[in-house]
């Protein structure tokens, strides 16, 4: 169990004085996975290094299973750290070491002897998922890859405690995925506390048990993840689900629309610059008997101008109409694409 | 050509190519052990450093920008009493191994201290998330990352003091160097002016050459 009590750290930067943590109060259960989701500047990446004293708070607690860890001696600390793993945002890998030595290397500073190391080395690229690249470099991996060597290293030493420090925010959205599943499957298997800091609200849906959202170095909310989803209380809690249900709504509506009109057709169109100021879509409408609803819209503004999609929801008529409507867009140069 | 090539001694050219070789090998190898040792101390101490410590770095710091600035020429004279105390004589090759070994020491300790300051902060953090000790950072850690560019500063450290031992001849030193000056540009034969520079030139292209290959083979970035 992780207790943090009235946690404060202030950074002096120059004459000003910076509060990034401000009297934060949180218990961590064994065994859970616990996301703290802000936005940068709010205090999370502070805060994680606290746990594991890579910063040492000005005021409160650190309790890990009962023990006041920023009361330990420098020794002891070092102890304590080998039991908490850690992973980071640009996975910090050793560049001259080997996959297999970088995940050696924190079982060397455990003085574990060489035959037992090389034997948990090969546990764990298998547990990551690396056979056959034990003797590459971290420099001929992928992004995802060197998370991997990362996660290997830290449950080197069999730690209770795993902390993520934006473990994904540098992967593209498949690899993030699989990251994730990686981490609930260790989570799983070797009932491992997880406490990861992030600003994708779609990673602490998607793996948290509870969810902690920090503005300003405080603790603003604090809930299980069904509870932040469906009442969010605090105005950053809003704003972050907003983001996510954005680009969910979308989904929804394509399968509520497809249930609803089994035989009807969906379209994407793409208005580039050049045409956004002319009435297309009426004419296109007064052409044909085709009836037409607008699902969804929208237009952004890039260097070149403004650059209109829209999702239209295409009933009656006939085939021939149809291909007409489709056909009819095209010659005005719009981007059509049958969305299903 | 070869009435050209009949003007040079090669014998003495010979022996003047074997003490440029000792005046940069013998000091190289002392600045390469004590100047990586230097290195590490600027490192560790420095502010924000693994074991900072203003009084030590201070001074230290302070030393090493002294020694760099004193011209190389007059460093060699003002050790003169020192040279005479470690090797009993101020003339010949052994002699300008002091002042050379002096003048090397400051500046590949600087050139360590900047390859050390390269290693991410990440990965120092990494490694103290994972338990490690200072002293397991610096040798564990550091030096590995550094490899490569501590094996491009001992590269430039040899060619800088080919160019020095040049100037060691000013002393007595003899070597290349003095034999193109006093031999070849004094006495104007050409062909040893020639030939000695030419000789030191291939030196210094073989240096370059050992070096980046060593550089190339340690780095896997």
């Amino acid at each position: 169990m992780i207790e943090l009590k009235n946690v404060h750290k202030v950074f002096q930067v120059k004459q000003t004085e910076i509060h990034a943590v401000h009297g934060v109060n949180l218990t961590i259960h064994d065994g859970e996975i616990f996301g703290i989701i802000g936005y940068s500047g709010a205090g999370k990446s502070t805060l994680i290094r606290i746990i594991n004293q890579l910063e040492r708070q000005n005021e409160g607690e650190v309790l890990i299973d009962g023990e006041d860890i920023s009361k330990l001696s420098k020794k002891d600390l070092r102890n304590r750290r080998m039991k908490m793993g850690m992973i980071f945002q640009h996975f910090n890998l050793l560049w001259s070491r080997t996959v297999a030595e970088n995940i050696e290397l924190p079982l060397e500073i455990a003085k574990v002897d060489k035959v037992t190391r090389k034997h948990r080395v090969k546990e764990l690229i298998s547990l990551v998922g690396l056979e056959g690249r034990e003797n590459a470099y971290p420099s001929e991996l992928s992004g995802g890859q060197k998370q991997r060597v990362g996660i290997a290293r830290a449950l080197a030493n069999n730690p209770s405690i795993l902390l993520c420090d934006e473990a994904t925010s540098a992967l593209d959205p498949e690899t993030t995925q699989s990251i994730l599943d990686l981490l609930i499957e260790i989570n799983k298997k070797l009932h491992l506390t997880i406490v990861l800091i992030t600003h994708q609200m779609e990673v602490v849906q998607k793996i948290c048990h509870r969810i902690a959202v920090m503005s300003d170095g405080k603790v603003v909310e604090l809930n299980d993840v069904k509870s932040i989803f469906e009442k969010p209380q605090h105005e950053v809690t809003k704003r972050f689900i907003q983001d996510v249900s954005g680009k969910e709504d979308m989904e929804r509506i394509k399968k509520e629309l497809k249930e609803m009109y089994p035989f009807s057709h969906i379209l994407r169109l793409q208005f580039s610059t050049d045409i956004s100021n002319q009435p297309i879509l009426a004419n296109v409408i007064r052409k044909t008997n085709l009836d037409v609803s607008i699902v969804n819209s929208n237009i952004t503004h890039s260097m070149a101008g403004p650059l209109g999609t829209m999702y239209i929801n295409v009933t009656g008529g006939n085939d021939k109409d149809y291909e007409e409507f489709i056909q009819y867009l095209r010659d005005e140069k719009v981007k059509v694409e049958v969305f299903q | 050509m070869l009435e050209f090539l009949s003007a040079v001694n090669w014998e003495q050219m010979l022996t003047s190519i074997e003490q440029t070789l000792l005046m940069t090998l013998v000091p190289l190898v002392i600045a390469v052990v004590l100047g990586l040792l230097l290195g590490i101390v600027l490192y560790v101490t420095q502010k924000d450093g693994l074991w900072e410590h203003v009084f030590i770095f201070r001074i230290l710091d302070f030393l090493v920008n002294v020694f760099r600035a004193i011209p190389f020429i007059i460093l060699l004279f003002i050790i003169v009493p020192l040279t005479k105390l470690l090797v009993g004589t101020m003339l010949g090759p052994v002699a300008a191994i002091p002042g050379l070994t002096l003048c090397a020491i400051p500046f590949f300790a600087r050139m360590c201290q900047i390859a050390f300051n390269e290693v991410s902060n990440g990965t120092i953090e990494a490694s103290k998330a994972m338990g490690a000790s200072n002293f397991e950072i610096m040798f564990k850690v550091v030096l590995p990352e550094a490899s490569p560019a501590l094996v491009s500063s001992v590269a430039m450290l040899a060619i800088n003091l080919v160019g020095y031992t040049a100037m060691a001849g000013a002393v007595g030193g003899e070597g290349l160097g003095n034999l193109a000056y006093m031999y070849g540009f004094a006495r104007r034969n050409d062909a040893v002016l020639f030939i000695a520079t030419a000789i030191i030139v291939v030196i210094v292209f073989a240096i370059q050459f050992i070096g980046d290959m060593v550089a190339k083979k340690v780095d896997k970035r």
